[in-house]
C-alpha cells in the first residue's frame, strides 16, 4: 500500500500543494520576524490577515482587478500596522493584550463589512497560475515550483530579501539594535520609534498580503474567520525559525508539506484514520520545535516598550 | 503626545461608531465585544420581563456555530426559521433572534442561558458540540423549551427536543447522480471532521456511488477543520490532481472547495443548504435541509404544553430533506429518472443507505 502511494503524480502533487499552502504562512511569519526582531510582538496577525483577506476579496469581487485588490490589501494592512505601532510604541501598551485586541477587531470588522457589503459567500476573480517560460517545462520540478500563482513567487522571493535586509543593511542593523538593546541604540542616534513603526507597518502589510493570498489566490472566496488560526501558527513559526527568514521558510515548508502529505494520504486511501492524519503537521511541528528551541535566543527587548530616559 | 492622545480618542470613537452601525440589536448582552452576534431578524422588540402572553409572537432564539449565510449548516436552520416566519404571518407572529459565529462553546453557552432567561419560547442550540452545556442549562429553566441537534439525545429531560438529519439519504441520492455523471470514474469528497452529520453524509454518498457503479473510485479527505476555507480549497486541488471530475463535500468550509471546482470545471453536489447560487455553472444538485418540517411539529407541541422529551429526524420521506436541482444545469432525463427511483426506493425501504 505504501509503495503504491509514492508515485510520481502523488509526489509532485504533495510538493505542489505544500508550496502553495506555505505561502500565507511565509508572508505573515516574515512580517512577524521583522517586528519581533525590532522588539515588538504582534499577536494581531490573524486580525490583520482577515481584514486583508476581506479587502482583497471585496475589491476583486467588485472590480475584478486583482492588482488593485492587492494594493488595497496593502493599504489596509499598513493602516492596521500604523494603529498597532501607535498603540505599542507611543502608548506603550502591553503587547500580548493589545495584539489580541487587534485580532478581535479584525475578526469582528471583517465579519461586519462582509455582512454589510457582500452578504453571502460569493466567488470572485482570483490569481491563476503563471507558467514561468522554459522553467515550467522541466518535468516534475516545473510543475512544483514554476506553475504557481504570482503571490506564491512573491512570498518565496521575500525570504532572501528579508535575510538580506536584516543581515546586510544598515536598516537591518538598526532593527537588530532596537530589538536587542534599544537604550544603547538610542544613545547612538537610532530612532527606536522610527524603526519600530517601520517594522510594525511592514508586518501589517505582509499579514494583509497573507490574507489576500488566501482569498484571491489560494481560494477565490471569503468567509468569516477563514484564516482559521493561520496567523497564530505564523507567530509560532517565527519562534520555530529562530527569528531568521531561512528558519521561518524551513518551518513553513515543513508544516505545509506534512499538511499536503496528509491530504494525499487520505485521498489515496492509505489506511490511516483521518483524525490521525490531520494531526500530523501539528505533532511534527511541535516535535521539531521541542528539539530545536533551546539553541536559539530571541531578541532581548522583545515585548518591552522603549521609553527614553532624559 | 497631546496630539497622540487626541488621535487615539478619535480612533476609539470611530470604532464605537462602527459598532453602532450594526443592525438593531436585541436586548441581550453580546458575549463577544467586538462582534455583533445578536442581530434581530425582525425589529427589535421592547424589552420584556413579563412571561409571554398568548397573543404575543412565538419567540425563537437560535445559537449556531457559523454564519447565517454560510451556505451550509447554520444557514440551513436560519432559512428554515425564516420559512416558518413567512408561513405564520411575519415577525408579528413569529420572532427570530440569533447568535452566529459561536464556534466557542463557552460563548454559545452564555448566549443560550441569556436567551432562556429572557423568556424565549424556544431556544435552539444548533450544534452537537453544545450538548453538554445545554444539559446543564435546561434544568434551570423548566418553563423554557430547548432544541438541539444534530442528535437523538434529549438527555431524558422534559424540556429538551432533539433533532437530526438522515444525511446519508440525500448523500446516497447525490452519490447515485454523481456516479452517473462522472466521466473520469473518479470522485472527490471534502469533509470537515470524520464524525456526526458529515460522516453520515459521506458514507451515504459513497454507498450511492458504489451501488450505481462499483468501479468508480471515491477519494475522501477530511481536513480536520470546519473553518479552514483555504485548506478545503487545497483538498479540492488534490482531488482534481488525482483525476476527479465530480466533487462533493459537507460543512461550511467547503465553499473554498466549490470555488476551486468552479475554476476547474468539475461538477459539484451540495448538502445542508442549496449551494447553486455560489457556482451556478457547476452545481448539479443539493440536498437541502428543511428543518421547518420538524420545527413546526415542535412549535405545535410547545403551544399544546409539551416542552420537550422527543427526538425528531428529517429525511426524504417526511420532506425534511429535498434534492434541489440547479435549474441551469441540464441533468440527462434518464439520470434524473434514476434519482427519482432511488428516492422512492429509500422512502419505501427497499434501498438501504447505510
Amino acid at each position: 500500500m505504501i509503495a503504491d502511494f509514492f508515485t510520481i503524480t502523488v509526489l509532485v502533487g504533495i510538493l505542489t500543494s505544500g508550496i502553495r499552502l506555505a505561502t500565507p504562512y511565509l508572508f505573515a511569519a516574515i512580517g512577524e520576524t521583522f517586528s519581533q526582531r525590532s522588539g515588538v510582538l504582534n499577536l494581531g496577525v490573524e486580525g490583520q490577515m482577515l481584514l486583508g483577506a476581506f479587502a482583497a476579496f471585496y475589491v476583486s469581487y467588485i472590480t475584478g482587478n486583482l492588482w488593485l485588490a492587492v494594493l488595497v490589501a496593502i493599504v489596509v494592512g499598513a493602516l492596521m500596522g500604523l494603529i498597532m505601532a501607535f498603540v505599542s510604541v507611543n502608548l506603550q501598551a502591553q503587547q500580548g493584550i493589545s495584539g489580541i485586541g487587534f485580532y478581535l477587531f479584525g475578526l469582528g470588522a471583517s465579519d461586519l463589512l462582509f455582512q454589510k457589503l457582500v452578504g453571502t459567500v460569493k466567488i470572485a476573480n482570483s490569481f491563476s497560475p503563471v507558467y514561468i517560460p522554459v522553467l515550467s517545462e522541466i518535468p516534475g520540478l516545473g510543475e512544483i515550483i514554476f506553475q504557481q500563482n504570482v503571490l506564491v513567487y512573491v512570498a518565496f522571493a521575500l525570504v532572501p530579501v528579508a535575510w538580506f535586509v536584516l543581515n546586510r543593511t544598515t536598516l537591518g542593523l538598526k532593527i537588530h539594535a532596537a530589538g536587542e538593546n534599544p537604550a544603547a541604540a538610542d544613545s547612538l542616534g537610532v530612532s527606536i520609534a522610527g524603526v519600530r513603526y517601520f517594522t510594525i507597518i511592514l508586518g501589517g502589510i505582509l499579514s494583509a498580503l497573507a490574507g489576500a493570498s488566501l482569498s484571491i489566490a489560494q481560494s477565490n472566496v471569503f468567509q468569516q474567520g477563514m484564516t482559521s488560526g493561520i496567523g497564530f501558527i505564523a507567530v509560532a513559526l517565527v519562534y520555530f525559525g529562530g527569528w531568521r527568514p531561512w528558519g521561518v521558510l524551513g518551518g513553513a515548508l515543513l508544516f505545509s508539506m506534512v499538511n499536503a502529505l496528509q491530504l494525499w494520504i487520505q485521498v489515496k486511501g492509505v489506511g490511516i484514520p483521518s483524525d490521525i492524519a490531520v494531526m500530523m503537521p501539528y505533532v511534527l511541528t511541535i516535535l521539531v520545535l521541542v528539539a530545536s528551541v533551546s539553541r536559539v535566543r530571541g531578541p532581548s527587548a522583545l515585548t518591552k516598550p522603549f521609553e527614553r530616559e532624559n | 503626545m497631546k496630539n497622540a492622545v487626541r488621535l487615539f480618542a478619535l480612533l476609539a470613537i470611530l470604532v464605537m461608531a462602527l459598532g453602532a452601525c450594526t443592525p438593531a440589536a436585541t436586548p441581550t448582552a453580546a458575549p463577544e465585544p467586538t462582534k455583533a452576534p445578536e442581530v434581530a431578524a425582525t425589529e427589535a422588540p421592547a424589552p420584556t420581563d413579563v412571561p409571554v402572553e398568548p397573543e404575543g409572537p412565538f419567540r425563537v432564539a437560535v445559537v449556531m456555530p457559523s454564519a447565517i449565510n454560510d451556505m451550509a449548516f447554520s444557514q440551513s436552520i436560519y432559512d428554515a426559521l425564516v420559512r416558518i416566519q413567512e408561513e405564520m404571518g411575519g415577525p408579528d407572529k413569529f420572532e427570530i433572534v440569533y447568535s452566529e459565529g459561536m464556534f466557542n462553546v463557552d460563548d454559545a453557552a452564555a448566549a443560550i442561558r441569556d436567551y432562556a432567561s429572557q423568556g424565549f419560547d424556544l431556544v435552539i442550540a444548533h450544534g452537537s458540540q453544545y450538548g453538554s452545556s445545554l444539559q446543564e442549562i435546561a434544568p434551570d429553566f423548566p418553563e423554557t423549551s430547548f432544541a438541539w441537534g444534530t442528535t437523538v439525545d434529549t438527555f431524558g429531560q422534559p424540556n429538551i427536543f432533539a433533532y437530526e438529519a438522515a444525511a446519508d439519504q440525500g448523500g446516497y441520492v447525490n452519490g447515485v447522480l454523481a456516479a452517473s455523471l462522472t466521466k473520469s470514474s473518479t470522485i472527490g469528497v471534502v469533509g470537515p471532521i470524520e464524525t456526526g452529520d458529515a460522516k453520515l453524509y459521506v458514507d451515504g454518498f459513497k454507498a450511492g456511488v458504489a451501488a450505481t457503479n462499483p468501479a468508480i473510485t471515491v477519494n475522501v479527505n477530511y481536513i480536520g477543520s470546519f473553518s479552514d476555507v483555504a485548506l478545503a480549497a487545497e483538498a479540492a486541488n488534490t482531488h482534481i490532481a488525482a483525476g476527479a471530475d465530480v466533487m462533493t463535500g459537507t460543512a461550511q468550509m467547503v465553499v473554498g472547495a466549490i470555488g476551486k471546482a468552479d475554476e476547474a470545471g468539475a461538477l459539484w453536489f451540495g448538502t445542508q443548504s442549496n449551494q447553486t447560487s455560489l457556482a451556478p455553472k457547476i452545481v448539479v444538485a443539493s440536498q437541502v435541509y428543511h428543518w421547518e418540517v420538524v420545527l413546526s411539529q415542535m412549535i405545535e407541541l410547545i403551544q399544546a404544553g409539551t416542552l420537550g422529551g422527543q427526538s425528531f429526524s428529517i429525511n426524504l420521506e417526511n420532506g425534511g430533506e429535498v434534492i434541489e436541482y440547479n435549474p441551469d444545469y441540464a441533468v440527462p432525463a434518464e439520470v434524473q429518472a434514476l434519482a427519482e427511483t432511488t428516492i422512492k426506493g429509500i422512502i419505501d425501504g427497499s434501498i438501504k443507505t447505510k
